[in-house]
């Protein structure tokens, strides 16, 4: 990348959402405030390599994309009062506390893309086209669809947003309580889809910038915080997850050498904003304990076998007892472990699930029944889509019976 | 923005019957608050006739136009700013718990 393109794309991803969340707010028009957006970064890739880079980079797009709103404006001649409210944006002096309005707009976007009344996965398209500014071309690879079947799912959420009704605000007091988990959820469904084994890296972070801007918007709630920092742990761990020949790592594996250290510290600094009752907060504890450990052994399972408690008093759900009963056997021993997993196993709820096997199987092992063990491994193998996730339970299958007594 | 609120039955209403706020303090409250301009109950779909017009003849046809265990109870044209407000008028609706409701709003073109 040249330096300018580097520029650009920096300066970029800072002014974007901004850019965006102003012009919907002033015009209405989402499309409108996309292309404006995109051709002001266009018109910076021409403009700064032959002028010069501006003194304040983000400024200068912001500007560039309000003056391109304008122009469009003015050859649609759309009524009085919209151009009237455009003139007042490009007037040079801006009004006081102008920042604070920029502020509200970008949150206004995000609140209004992760609405509850569109569907969930065109609230995370919505979300990283609108918001974060993601070639639509890239979502669609993302999501497994063409091109086009994307660009009509976006078009058709936008479309939605103005036919139902859904306001442009950021809501307040009891519904901000009702609506953050949702706008959470989704960031944190955009992350996973960028995190797991075969994901788009790229959205990893697109979902960490998003959540430290929604973190820096919103700093008293606790729950934002305790999203980012169990974002930061998760990512910290992304090279080390691999080896040299790109074979998947369990934590046990992985050279711990190459983890974010940066990310960790920046994760446990947030985390003192987190709390300690929160769905995210108490993730974001286990998280914590397993990036602070020198080592697998010198893991404090005790304490993240306590936070698996209060987490599943708050979210009793099949995977987090699944966990649970993987953290009791690191604390109490695979006997204890055992025993709970087979009653979050209770009514079928782990069917089918390959990490539910992949547990029993690692707690058999340690209970002293390789071959059994090793046939868990295999059986969890076949069950996955994943060819990295499947190779590496395969991996751990053939070493059992090759140590094997 | 105004919408039309749909009133539906359905097959799993919410399992607390005693949870059902009181339809006459919704129809006084939001008559109060100018978000309820027009709404009724309806009979039932027993008493429906569907009219057709085909060929320049008259078809009616005794029931609802379509045959389903839901039917739709009653309406209301609510007068609200946006999305939001007409969901918190419909989340305290009886029928939101009894059955279920169908916020529609007016097309803006017309």
């Amino acid at each position: 990348m040249t330096d300018a393109a580097e520029a650009v794309a920096v300066a970029g991803a800072e002014a974007y959402p901004r850019i965006v969340a102003t012009l919907i707010r002033l015009t209405g028009d989402w499309t409108l405030a996309e292309d404006c957006a995109q051709e002001a970064l266009v018109s910076a890739l021409e403009r700064w390599p032959r002028d010069g880079m501006p003194g304040n980079p983000g400024g200068w797009l912001v500007t560039a994309a309000r003056n391109r709103a304008v122009d469009v404006l003015r050859r649609a001649s759309v009524e009085r009062r919209k151009l009237h409210e455009l003139a007042l944006l490009t007037d040079p002096a801006p009004t006081p506390g102008g920042e604070g309005d920029v502020v509200d707009d970008r949150l206004r976007l995000i609140f209004t893309c992760c609405h509850p009344a569109l569907a969930l996965d065109a609230r995370v398209a919505l979300t990283l086209r609108a918001v974060a500014g993601v070639p639509t071309a890239d979502i669609a690879r993302a999501f497994l669809v063409s091109e086009s079947t994307m660009t009509r799912r976006i078009t058709r959420a936008k479309a939605r947003i103005a036919a139902a009704g859904v306001p442009y605000r950021v809501p307040t007091g009891s519904a901000l309580v009702e609506r953050l988990p949702g706008v959470l959820a989704v960031l944190y469904l955009l992350f996973t889809r960028g995190y797991d084994a075969d994901g788009e890296p790229a959205f990893a972070d697109e979902a960490i910038r998003l959540t430290r801007l929604l973190d820096r918007l919103m700093p008293a709630e606790p729950e934002v915080a305790g999203l980012l920092a169990l974002l930061l742990f998760q990512n910290s761990r992304r090279a080390a997850r691999r080896d040299y020949d790109g074979n998947l790592l369990t934590l046990d594996e992985q050279d711990r050498s190459r983890w974010d250290h940066a990310a960790i510290s920046e994760g446990l600094a947030v985390l003192d904003r987190a709390g300690h009752d929160g769905p995210y907060a108490l993730q974001a504890r286990i998280a914590a304990a397993h990036a602070t450990a020198a080592t697998g052994a010198d893991t404090d399972w005790a304490a993240i076998a306590r936070w698996y408690d209060a987490l599943a008093r708050i979210r009793p759900t099949p995977v987090v007892r699944l966990n649970r009963a993987v953290a009791y056997g690191y604390a109490r021993g695979p006997a204890a472990g055992l025993t709970l997993l087979a009653k979050a196993r209770e009514g079928g709820a782990l069917d089918g699930y390959p990490p539910a096997l992949a547990a029993e199987a690692e707690l058999t092992a340690r209970i002293g029944d390789p071959a059994r063990a090793s046939t868990l491994f295999r059986a969890a193998a076949a069950l996955v889509d994943s060819d990295s996730e499947r190779e590496a339970l395969l991996r751990r299958a053939v070493s059992l019976t090759a140590t094997g007594p | 923005m105004k919408f039309m609120m749909f009133a539906c039955t359905d097959t799993e209403p919410d399992a607390d019957p005693t949870a059902a706020p009181d339809i006459e303090r919704w129809v006084a409250e939001r008559d109060a608050a100018g978000q309820r301009l027009l709404g009724e109950r309806l009979a039932p779909p027993s008493a429906a006739t569907t009219v057709r017009v085909r060929n320049g003849e008259l078809l009616l046809t005794d029931g609802p136009f379509t045959e389903t265990k839901e039917v739709i109870a009653g309406f209301d044209i609510l007068e609200c700013a946006d999305l939001d407000e007409a969901i918190e008028v419909a989340r305290a609706h009886p029928m939101a718990y009894a059955g279920r409701i169908e916020l529609r709003p007016f097309d803006p073109i017309s």
